[in-house]
């Protein structure tokens, strides 16, 4: 195989939360929710230093699409590799639906009761996290 | 004097106090690699975020930022990472010390660790919120936390936030000192781990020119936050060291005194039981010679 022609290059997809490196992969293509819109990346992408909002990526490997949900950070793009930085990334496939879904309600029903500033910001990053885990989750059922 | 019986059940519940002790002594030491490992785990994301952070910087040039705006401080406030539990030797004790140097009149604490929270409110000082963290922090509980610093700091309430916490020098000495958080003054390179050292790294250069959305200075104050939401997630993690490695060597102390009074103790008991035995004897001689 030839590693620079344009066709066969891959992406290093990297994806690092405080706790643990979620994700490091070479992917085909990479789709991630950046703050200004969507952005596909393809391989010899110009070197790129963005936002991330709380999404879903979608890594294309080998033809095949692998989801992930993602909490906000940033990303930084090279012409062969793309890192991203975040609080929270979670394979869709690793998402409990169950779980999140109970973690969501857990925190509609927290911010229902009255709230000190402190919890408050917690609970409602807890809420967002969910709530994407989620999104992602159930598109892969349709 | 105590009899036999009353020596040998002394006996018995010291050495079930040293079987707690060790058993203790021996969690500890595991929870203490543990929080090790998971400080080693953000390694990663600690060296991605000083990649972004020295290419943003490069692109931002002379940047100002309402985190950064170094004020007369009039008020501060004081994030006090203490234990929730006790039996860790003199490691509360040591750090509530040095939280108590700072002027009441001017100091607000943020507590972290129920310990904390109890002696901030028995001193009548001023507590403005108490967060609680796990065995292996969570990177959710750190957010939680530098978030409402960031807050007291940006709406005025506080013109300087410092953390006091026990920082891990080895596993026998752990040293409680005050670091500041915000303003942020010069941005160095973070580091994962809890090492011992702690001279600050310079960021290094950036690798490569980079183009930027929105812009450079945008992504860098919007990386502000997360830059101290890892900071407050490693003081964290390192305070959970600390505590760890101060219990394992509390519990170790407790065990080794409790084996020495058990041997205090038998040797008391045999030298009791002697007595007896010869005093027995007396009185059997003593009266067949009576008899005789």
């Amino acid at each position: 195989m030839i590693k620079n022609h344009p066709n066969m290059a891959t992406l290093k997809l990297e994806i690092v939360t405080p706790e643990a490196k979620i994700y490091s992969e070479d992917v085909d293509m990479v789709t991630i929710p950046g703050t200004e819109g969507e952005l596909g990346i393809y391989p010899m992408h110009i070197p790129l230093m963005t936002q991330v909002s709380a999404g879903e990526i979608c890594a294309r490997k080998n033809g095949q699409d692998h989801f992930l949900a993602v909490g906000e950070g940033f990303v930084q793009i090279t012409g062969d590799r793309v890192a991203i930085l975040t609080d929270m990334a979670i394979r869709a496939e690793n998402i409990d639906e169950v779980k999140a879904e109970e973690a969501r309600k857990r925190a509609e029903a927290r911010l229902a009761e009255k709230l000190g500033e402190e919890e408050l910001a917690s609970v409602q990053a807890a809420l967002l996290n969910s709530l994407t885990q989620l999104k992602v989750k159930r598109r892969q059922h349709h | 004097m105590p009899s036999t019986r009353d020596i040998r059940r002394r006996i018995k519940s010291v050495k079930n106090t040293a079987q707690i002790t060790k058993a203790m002594q021996m969690v500890a030491s595991a929870k203490m690699r543990k929080a090790q490992q998971a400080a080693l785990a953000g390694r990663a994301y600690a060296s991605l975020m000083n990649e972004v952070l020295a290419a943003t910087t490069a692109g931002a040039g002379d940047f100002s930022h309402p985190l950064m705006e170094q004020r007369e401080v009039k008020k501060r406030g004081v994030i006090l990472i203490s234990t929730d539990k006790g039996l860790c030797g003199a490691l509360n004790t040591n750090l509530l010390r040095e939280a108590a140097k700072f002027d009441k009149n001017t100091t607000v604490y943020v507590c972290a660790g129920r310990k904390g929270a109890q002696f901030i409110a028995r001193l009548k000082r001023e507590l403005a919120a108490e967060f609680t963290y796990k065995d292996v922090p969570a990177f959710a509980e750190a957010r939680a936390i530098s978030k409402f610093a960031q807050e007291l700091f940006l709406s005025g309430k506080v013109d300087r936030v410092d953390v006091m916490v026990t920082h891990f020098v080895s596993t026998l000495v752990q040293k409680p000192e005050a670091s500041q958080l915000l303003p942020i003054g010069k941005l160095h390179a973070l580091e994962a781990g809890v090492s011992g050292q702690h001279a600050p790294q310079e960021l290094g250069a950036a690798s490569r020119e980079y183009l930027f959305e929105p812009d450079p200075t945008n992504v860098l104050g919007n990386l502000l936050p997360h830059y101290l939401n890892y900071q407050v997630f490693q003081f964290l993690q390192e305070a959970k060291a600390s505590e760890q490695s101060a219990r394992m060597v509390a519990m170790k102390n407790a065990t080794d005194n409790a084996k020495q009074l058990i041997k205090d103790l038998t040797l008391e008991y045999n030298k009791l039981r002697q007595a007896n035995i010869t005093k027995e004897l007396l009185e059997i001689t003593s009266a067949a010679m009576a008899m005789g």
